[in-house]
């Protein structure tokens, strides 16, 4: 009986502190920004998020978006197709390279592209010439937004294919499909989740990337600005409403993206 | 002698009659194409910036690097990145441990919540992250916690951006840990301590370790959560990636380049340690 007691009382302490931790670190800064942002009523958070700046800003979080997410999918689909399905040599290191934008800072990210890239850089001058201007800019966002976010699709991907094995795609290349019918009728189907979950956490990221995306953007208001670097500005302009409103349309974002991985992982299930 | 080799291999395409390496060839136009994309991709986006960065670093030669990574104000901000991502990798793999057993062994309302909420930090976007801290640990904390642009707020962001890793690295383990051997040693009258360090413990360590080593290399990094909620004083509160924003901002691309290079070697080495932790564990299981 005593030790049952005391069983329970560490099962408890331990349930608590974990709890505990959670809620200080994670749910009480969520649920005050919620609370915060909300101070002076919904319309001056619809004010706030609606002005020319934010409009812009948020444009250009999602083109961002829609052009790094399809590219990062298709590369992450062939990296993991070559990384399970193919004895390349130099398999380890495309491996060790895929992980890399995990280890990297974002600013050192950011300076890399503005050292190849920028008007000093290395192909900086010749792109200005032919008109091109990639930091600064449009493209060199896109870049950085690109490098950050490359290994999600792969990473997810990879176990995936490996745990589904072969025996369906050999037997359809026995009956004679081509290539392009085996990826599309079986490989692709078996690793849906695999490349749904990648795709969630690619954009969750491409919407959120902060540090790569300050070196590269010149933070012009209206132009180069995404939402997180819309965020930091009305933060420091102290337009607090502002930078709160902008930061709970991000959180908000971010739950979605919970929602998804757990609705996912449940259907996969 | 290797193509002969794979001729004998069972995997031989009967449709191509050609022998194909992995059994099957990869779609598009074959293998090819797609290693071709794969590795031009690779190149352009990871491989060339990263060569322009170590070039950068050495332009002004050896003593131009050295100079640079030994100014005092660069090793002051090394020395709090690399300090507080110990700090923080230590009580994250403690806590990470402890809730991956939570969320495992114990059972409680709003469980399967709790879990998806521990990914959070890796939807929530930095700055907004950064904003959040700064609102509940600030000057107007709503908790009467004000720790705002001290060396504790670096610590508490780094706490809030890598609590993840451990707990997903360890999760997944500590599920499939085999009870038998726990009640048997229980049967035995193997106290709760020394079932976890001698029989669970042992099991989760690699986890453990692969969390803390994908951590550190987050922490190493991190700039977006403690650009509000630090302060960035030189000195005091400020961190590598931040010295690194400094020097790009002064134009001083080689110091800042140098300094990137010393942080990114760090990463590397810890990204080598995981695929070293990996490679054993897996030799482990069989």
């Amino acid at each position: 009986m005593t030790s049952n007691f005391k069983s329970n009382i560490s099962r408890w302490s331990l349930r608590y502190i974990a709890l505990g931790y959670l809620l200080m670190l994670l749910l009480l800064p969520i649920g005050v920004i919620l609370v915060r942002t909300f101070d002076e009523g919904v319309g001056a958070v619809i004010d706030a998020i609606t002005t020319p700046d934010a409009l812009a800003a948020l444009r250009l979080s999602l083109l961002t978006v829609i052009i790094a997410v399809p590219l990062n999918t298709v590369f992450g689909i062939a990296c993991a197709l070559i990384m399970v399905r193919s004895n390349m040599r130099g398999k380890s290191i495309i491996n060790a390279l895929i992980d890399v934008p995990f280890a990297v800072s974002p600013v050192v990210i950011g300076l890399a592209l503005v050292l190849v890239y920028g008007t000093q850089g290395w192909f900086g001058a010749d792109l200005a010439a032919i008109g091109i201007q990639v930091i600064f800019s449009t493209p060199g966002i896109v870049m950085a937004v690109i490098f950050v976010s490359l290994p999600f699709v792969a990473r997810e991907v990879i176990p995936v294919l490996q745990e589904v094995g072969d025996d369906q795609e050999k037997a359809a290349e026995t009956l004679g499909a081509s290539s392009w019918q085996i990826f599309w009728k079986i490989t692709l189907p078996a690793i849906r989740w695999g490349v749904s979950y990648g795709i969630v956490l690619t954009t969750a990221r491409a919407l959120g990337e902060f540090g790569a995306v300050t070196i590269v953007s010149g933070r012009i208001s209206g132009e180069t600005e995404t939402l997180p670097l819309f965020v930091q500005k009305e933060f420091e302009t102290f337009n607090s409403v502002g930078a709160y409103s902008a930061s709970m349309l991000l959180a908000l974002l971010a739950l979605a993206t919970l929602l998804a991985l757990n609705l996912m992982r449940r259907k996969e299930n | 002698m290797s193509s002969d080799a794979q001729a004998v291999e069972p995997a031989v395409s009967p449709a191509g009659g050609k022998p194909s390496r992995a059994g099957i060839r990869l779609p598009g136009a074959g293998d090819a194409l797609n290693k071709g994309l794969v590795v031009t991709y690779l190149g352009l986006i990871v491989l060339l910036p990263l060569a322009a960065i170590a070039t950068k670093s050495f332009e002004d030669g050896l003593g131009g690097f050295w100079n640079a990574v030994s100014s005092p104000q660069a090793v002051a901000s090394l020395e709090l990145t690399v300090t507080a991502s110990l700090i923080v990798v230590a009580i994250n793999a403690v806590m990470g441990t402890l809730i991956a057993w939570v969320l495992v062994r114990d059972n409680f309302r709003g469980k399967g919540v709790v879990n998806s909420v521990i990914d959070l930090p890796f939807a929530l976007p930095t700055i907004v992250a950064s904003l959040t801290l700064l609102v509940v640990y600030g000057k107007d904390s709503p908790v009467g916690i004000n720790i705002a642009f001290t060396q504790a707020a670096v610590v508490v962001a780094l706490l809030f951006v890598t609590l993840p890793f451990v707990v997903r690295a360890v999760q997944p383990l500590l599920l499939s840990i085999d009870r038998d051997m726990e009640t048997a040693a229980e049967s035995l009258g193997a106290s709760k301590t020394r079932i976890f360090w001698r029989i669970i413990f042992p099991n989760l360590a690699p986890g453990i370790a692969t969390g803390i080593a994908l951590a550190f290399a987050r922490a190493l990094g991190e700039f977006g959560s403690l650009i509000l909620i630090s302060g960035n004083v030189p000195f005091k509160t400020e961190v590598s990636s931040v010295f690194i924003r400094g020097q790009i901002e002064s134009d001083n691309l080689v110091g800042a380049s140098a300094v990137s290079v010393v942080l990114l070697a760090i990463s590397l080495l810890m990204l080598a340690f995981i695929t070293f932790v990996q490679r054993r564990g897996s030799r482990h299981d069989q």
